[in-house]
């Protein structure tokens, strides 16, 4: 999500209306294990190495501690943004005989259907490689199961809802992004159920943190691009968040926030753009007659941005050597359609690549700049956009390592856009 | 004015359609035969000439006759001095605007007018250099020589901002006048320029020879051309602009209030935010207009320019921040977004400063490059009224009486001015100094007004102009064409008062004094000055007689009596006066005497001779050294230089107290530099300046409607300083809540509280 410079025709009222600063402190952090008093690793803020006590044994040692504060199950987390909704579902894998027997048809019923399914309904998936397994969460283990589905069937999300007798559960459903503002009565009317809101930044920084320090085996969950300005050399490299702050958190969604993160509990909104995903996909779909994000990028991949954008060299035959500026970079984004001949002669591709290139860079030019005047060195990128998009975040990596002659660092997360839902879960299991 | 070209369309012999164009030699490519130095700058639609010529003027010159030698002929001996009228050649710079298909025909215009052999080259920049550059070669005969264009760009900028007042403004949308014309800093660097071109470059100016491209951005004009060209199918950039002025963008965009069904309270961030530019365009299968999506395009694109600039501005921690470009040339939409889109990042710490000759910014370069044996830097510039277009609003509804822009030629022409201007140094703040008391451009009545006057005034102009040259036959046709050219000057301003920033009553006197000189009226008050003097001369020996017969006080009171009513045969003006700071006057004329009087003179005859002078005489008494300041140029009938320098001898010959002032270096005259009616305290002569600080000048005397009211009625200086005059003109008195021939009479003194008895010239 991001906000930015809007526009409107009497603006006469609105000077200073949106602070790009502003200094927050997300509440509590997630006290993960916070219960465990015997637990090394439940340092705040965690570091991603050390090992997290995954054993059931260690599990059942804390049951009885933590079932007090534990919310009853069905566990979700949900993050409703302008395009995708993100729902995390915490499976128990831990769950006893007597727990079996006492527990209700239609919770059951749920678990089955979410983790017996991989897609939902027409739109709805289950994003099964980014599955975290073996989780402890509140004394209890299981899997983490990551699902998204489009913000505008969020309608027939409910009646699933209001058919499968949800509210009968008497669970909070904590949700965050503006949709769970925006829909809270929809919930309320047509599903009988009340949410749980919550800031969409505080749970994105939480659940960054906390996936962060909880993935220790399988992929690594941030990682970056090693000779990122060498196409042929360019390889994916785990990267190790130690000592993450301060840090650059750039999410882009619909739109683009980029927070600094200084601690846990210490950040700001820098600044935001609203050229995110949503304009890739809107310009794409305007542009080229695509429908979806998958088809936007299948096309983005099979162009060339070149033909459609004008580069500095050609206007200068070459590089423009009095300002160091190398012939090959963009001088002007879809500067070649100005003339009939051209837009003639490209293709659709072409058109959703330099659209993608348009996007990632410009995004790239504005994290760069924040990263200067914030004096951050280290930019995590997350978000939707990113999901499946390898052309984006290589060229991020190139644009940060290019520009910066090497000062800056850009890195990613594997679980992309569902931080946000994650910190929701969070929120439910260790209340702020 | 933008002169209309008239098309003659013929058939060429390749039966296609053949544009040529028929140029009015006087009024476009003005001076050519003797134009030297040219440069080009050729952009994507339009071409901008640059040269310098150099022009005859006719300059009324006086000299003192020799009155030791016996003249015989009397008629001739009663006269204080000559008038002869002679040529004087100063330096001018032209700069022609006109579109890219003019381009042929404007060269071989040039190469039939062009009479100086000695040019070879021809110094060129913009993205179009390269593609003419056979053309002008084969055409014209010189040598494309050429320059960098962020060089050229630069180098123009500096000079604007130098030479030209008001040459930067705010643009405000919704205010009753949208252009915000703003002072010239003393210091102009340093600032950031970012130039919107197809795509974008920031650039960080440091001083005069210092400049860097800190950054820029892929998305810029070509991305709002080309991309808008896809979605909507329109070819042109204006074409764009105009859809995107009717479209609505929240139907494209995906707006806060889209996800959150509201505000984002807890940042603050309103539901009109765009939260994604396009975001509705993703979702749903449905038409958008051409409107929407290039209004959508546009936002999308100003926004992030906006925010780029401010992250470098930021970065660089640099307030004063240009914008130029084809994509902002004028156009008032892309104004107001990208004005909005700065003021959104920085909450208004930082202001979007626009460019009145922006367009010309490359060819001044390229012609200063050319130029630097000539050093053009070392002189001062100003900006010819009579031969500008000034600026023009491209917005249809702003101004009526806009034509399409197609075929139209708009121009800057600057004079090389012969003085080097500089700041007062007085001024207690040089940078927030306004020399005009009313700014008619935002204050529509008094607009009304003061046109309206100098409209009715005219065929008084017009005659005393011929009058001023009895002996010339043509003069009562030159005087008709000036008519015409200071009546359209007029209806210009009615409509775009904008068009040479603040119009002010200033703006308007000095507009009429250049179509003067235009026209070779260089002073029509020659001859009327002269008899005046003369008549008041004659009174002097006894005006300061009498004077010395009254007691201290009663002789101050006659002092200023005198001064405000330009002679001793004006009934007493009783008190108090409408601004009455008479009593601190002399309650601070008891105490001891100033060290030195700065005193700016007005009119000629009686006001200089039986008013200042003994003014003058009195301060010399007192111990107070007086410099007084005149005209360098003729204005009306003020007092020039030149006039002022036989006066002062005259007198001096009858009074030893003004004898031995001049003698004793303690009377000084200088030159303002100035050749207005009107005073702007920012641009005096430099030696002027120079005296100031050299003698310790610590009162400031300024007389007359034009310079201590008109202008400088609110100027603050660091030291004493009076105001005198008399308000000649009923409409103004009644403005100041006064009657016809109220006085003002303001002492201010800084270390003092401000006396309570000013009067605000401006409606509240």
């Amino acid at each position: 999500m991001a906000y930015n410079g809007h526009q409107r025709e009497d603006e006469a009222s609105d000077d200073g209306e949106t602070p790009t600063k502003q200094l927050r402190s997300v509440k509590e952090m997630p006290g993960y294990l916070r219960n465990d008093t015997e637990n090394e690793a439940a340092t705040p803020g965690g570091s991603a190495t050390s090992d997290r006590p995954t054993s059931n044994s260690t599990a059942r040692h804390r049951m009885d501690s933590g079932k007090k504060s534990r919310p009853p199950f069905p566990w979700f987390g949900m993050d409703i943004g302008g395009t995708l909704v993100k729902l995390v579902y915490f499976e128990p894998k831990d769950i006893t005989a007597e727990e079996e027997q006492e527990e209700v048809e239609n919770l059951k019923s749920i678990r089955r259907y979410l983790t017996s399914n991989i897609a939902y309904g027409k739109t709805g998936i289950r994003d099964v490689h980014l599955e975290l397994q073996d989780l402890t969460m509140c004394g209890r283990t299981g899997n983490l199961h990551f699902i998204r589905f489009p913000t505008h069937d969020l309608p027939a999300f409910l009646q699933m809802g209001r058919n499968k007798h949800f509210s009968s559960l008497h669970t909070t459903l904590c949700a965050t992004g503006g949709g769970a503002y925006k829909f809270e009565s929809d919930f309320r009317t047509m599903a009988d159920l009340q949410l749980h809101k919550l800031d969409e930044l505080d749970c994105l920084i939480r659940g960054v943190l906390y996936i962060d320090s909880v993935v220790s085996s399988g992929p690594s969950e941030c990682y970056y691009f090693e000779n990122p300005t060498d196409p042929e050399r360019c390889v994916q490299r785990p990267y190790t968040l130690e000592n993450p702050y301060p840090l650059l958190l750039v999410n882009i969604g619909s739109g683009v926030s980029i927070l600094a993160v200084y601690s846990e509990n210490n950040y700001k909104r820098v600044t935001g753009t609203s050229l995110g995903g949503g304009t890739f996909l809107g310009l794409c779909c305007l542009l080229t007659g695509c429908s979806t994000f998958e088809e936007a990028l299948e096309m983005a991949s099979q162009g060339e941005s070149t033909r459609v954008d004008k580069l500095v060299r050609d206007i200068y035959g070459g590089d423009y050597e009095r300002f160091g500026l190398p012939g090959w970079a963009v001088a002007s984004s879809f500067g070649n359609m100005m003339f009939k001949e051209k837009r003639e002669s490209v293709s659709k591709e072409d058109l959703a690549r330099a659209t993608l290139v348009t996007i990632t860079n410009n995004i790239g030019s504005i994290t760069r700049m924040c990263a200067l005047n914030e004096k951050i060195e280290r930019v995590v990128f997350v978000g939707n956009f990113l999901r499946v998009n390898t052309l984006s975040m290589k060229l991020l990596a190139y644009a940060m390592d290019y520009w910066s002659k090497g000062q800056l660092k850009a890195l990613f997360l594997r679980h992309e856009g569902y931080f946000g839902a994650v910190g929701a879960l969070l929120e439910l299991l260790n209340p702020s | 004015i933008n002169w209309e070209i008239i098309f003659i369309k013929k058939y060429s012999h390749s039966h296609s359609m053949d544009k040529s164009i028929t140029l009015p030699p006087d009024e476009i490519f003005r001076n050519l035969e003797n134009a030297k130095r040219f440069a080009i700058d050729i952009g994507g639609s339009l071409t901008k000439l640059a040269y310098y010529s150099t022009v005859q003027h006719k300059v009324a010159k006086v000299r003192s006759f020799d009155h030791t030698a016996k003249v015989i002929n009397t008629s001739i001996s009663c006269e204080l001095y000559e008038i002869s009228v002679q040529e004087e050649i100063t330096a001018r710079l032209h700069f022609i605007k006109f579109e890219n298909a003019y381009i042929e025909t404007c060269l071989d215009f040039i190469k039939d007018h062009l009479v100086n052999t000695e040019t070879k080259v021809i110094k060129a920049t913009g993205g179009g250099a390269h593609k003419f550059k056979d053309l002008i070669e084969k055409k014209l005969g010189l040598k494309v020589d050429k320059e960098d264009e962020m060089t050229c760009l630069i180098k123009g900028c500096n000079f604007v901002l130098k030479n030209i007042p008001h040459e930067a403004f705010v643009y405000a949308k919704h205010a009753d006048s949208e252009f915000r014309f703003q002072n010239t800093h003393p210091d102009i660097f340093p600032y950031l320029l970012v130039n919107i071109g197809s795509g974008v470059s920031i650039v960080k100016v440091e001083s005069e020879d210092k400049f860097e491209r800190i950054g820029g951005s892929s998305i810029g004009g070509g991305t709002f051309w080309g991309l808008g060209a896809l979605l909507t199918k329109t070819k042109r950039f204006d074409e764009l602009l105009q859809l995107a002025s009717k479209g609505q963008h929240t139907s494209v965009d995906m707006l806060v209030k889209d996800i959150y069904g509201g505000s984002y309270g807890s940042l603050g961030l309103t539901g009109d935010l765009i939260a994604s530019s396009f975001g509705k365009s993703a979702t749903a299968d449905k038409d958008f207009s051409k409107e929407d999506m290039a209004k959508s395009l546009l936002h999308m694109i100003s926004n992030d320019i906006g925010q780029l600039a401010c992250l470098y501005a930021k970065l660089h921690n640099l307030s004063r921040v240009y914008f130029g470009g084809f994509f902002i040339r004028g156009h008032p939409v892309t104004m107001h977004t990208i004005t909005y889109s700065i003021n959104f990042f920085t909450k208004g710490e930082v202001q979007a400063l626009f460019l009145r000759h922006e367009g010309y910014l490359g060819a001044i370069g390229a012609f200063l490059k050319g130029a630097e044996e000539d050093n053009p830097n070392q002189y001062s510039w100003g900006e010819n009224y009579a031969g500008s277009s000034g600026l023009m609003s491209v917005s249809p509804d702003i101004n009526p009486m806009q034509r399409a822009r197609s075929g139209t030629f708009d121009m800057l022409e600057m004079d090389r001015l012969e003085r080097q201007l500089v700041n007062l140094p007085l001024l207690q703040d040089a940078s927030s100094y306004i020399p005009d008391t009313v700014d008619l451009t935002e204050d529509a009545l008094a607009r009304e007004y003061w046109l309206s006057c100098f409209e009715e005034a005219l065929d008084g102009v017009v005659k005393r102009a011929v009058a001023s040259q009895p002996d010339i036959p043509e003069a009562a046709e030159r005087a008709e064409k000036f008519r015409q050219k200071y009546r359209h000057k007029l209806q210009t301003l009615r409509h775009q008062p904008f068009a040479y920033g603040s119009l002010t009553v200033r703006s308007l006197l000095d507009t009429r004094e250049h179509c003067l000189n235009e026209f070779n009226f260089p002073d029509p008050y020659s001859k009327i000055k002269q008899r005046e003097n003369d008549v008041a001369l004659k009174y002097y020996q006894k005006a300061v007689k009498s004077l010395e017969e009254l007691s201290w006080e009663e002789r101050q009171f006659a002092l200023v009596r005198v001064e405000l009513t330009a002679g001793p045969f004006c009934e007493q003006l009783e008190r108090p006066w409408l601004v009455d700071a008479y009593d601190q006057w002399i309650e601070r004329l008891k105490g001891p005497p100033h060290k030195c009087a700065l005193f700016f003179v007005d009119n000629s005859g009686m006001d200089i001779i039986l008013g200042v002078m003994p003014f003058v005489r009195e301060l010399l008494c007192r111990g107070t050294e007086v410099v007084l300041a005149s005209n360098s140029g003729p204005a009306l009938n003020d007092v020039t230089n030149g006039e002022l320098q036989i006066l002062t001898e005259r007198i001096a010959a009858m009074d030893p107290v003004i004898q031995s002032g001049l003698k004793e270096d303690r009377l000084t005259l200088v030159q303002s530099g100035s050749s207005s009616p009107c005073l702007d305290l920012s641009r005096l002569d430099k030696v002027l300046a120079m005296v100031v600080r050299e003698r310790q000048t610590d009162l400031v005397i300024i007389e007359g409607m034009g310079r201590a009211i008109h202008t400088n009625y609110y100027a603050m200086l660091t030291c004493e300083s009076l105001k005198m005059a008399v308000i000649k003109n009923s409409w103004l008195a009644d403005r100041l809540g006064g009657k016809l021939f109220s006085v003002v009479f303001k002492y201010e003194d800084p270390t003092r509280k401000p006396s309570k008895d000013t009067v605000a010239l401006t409606p509240s």
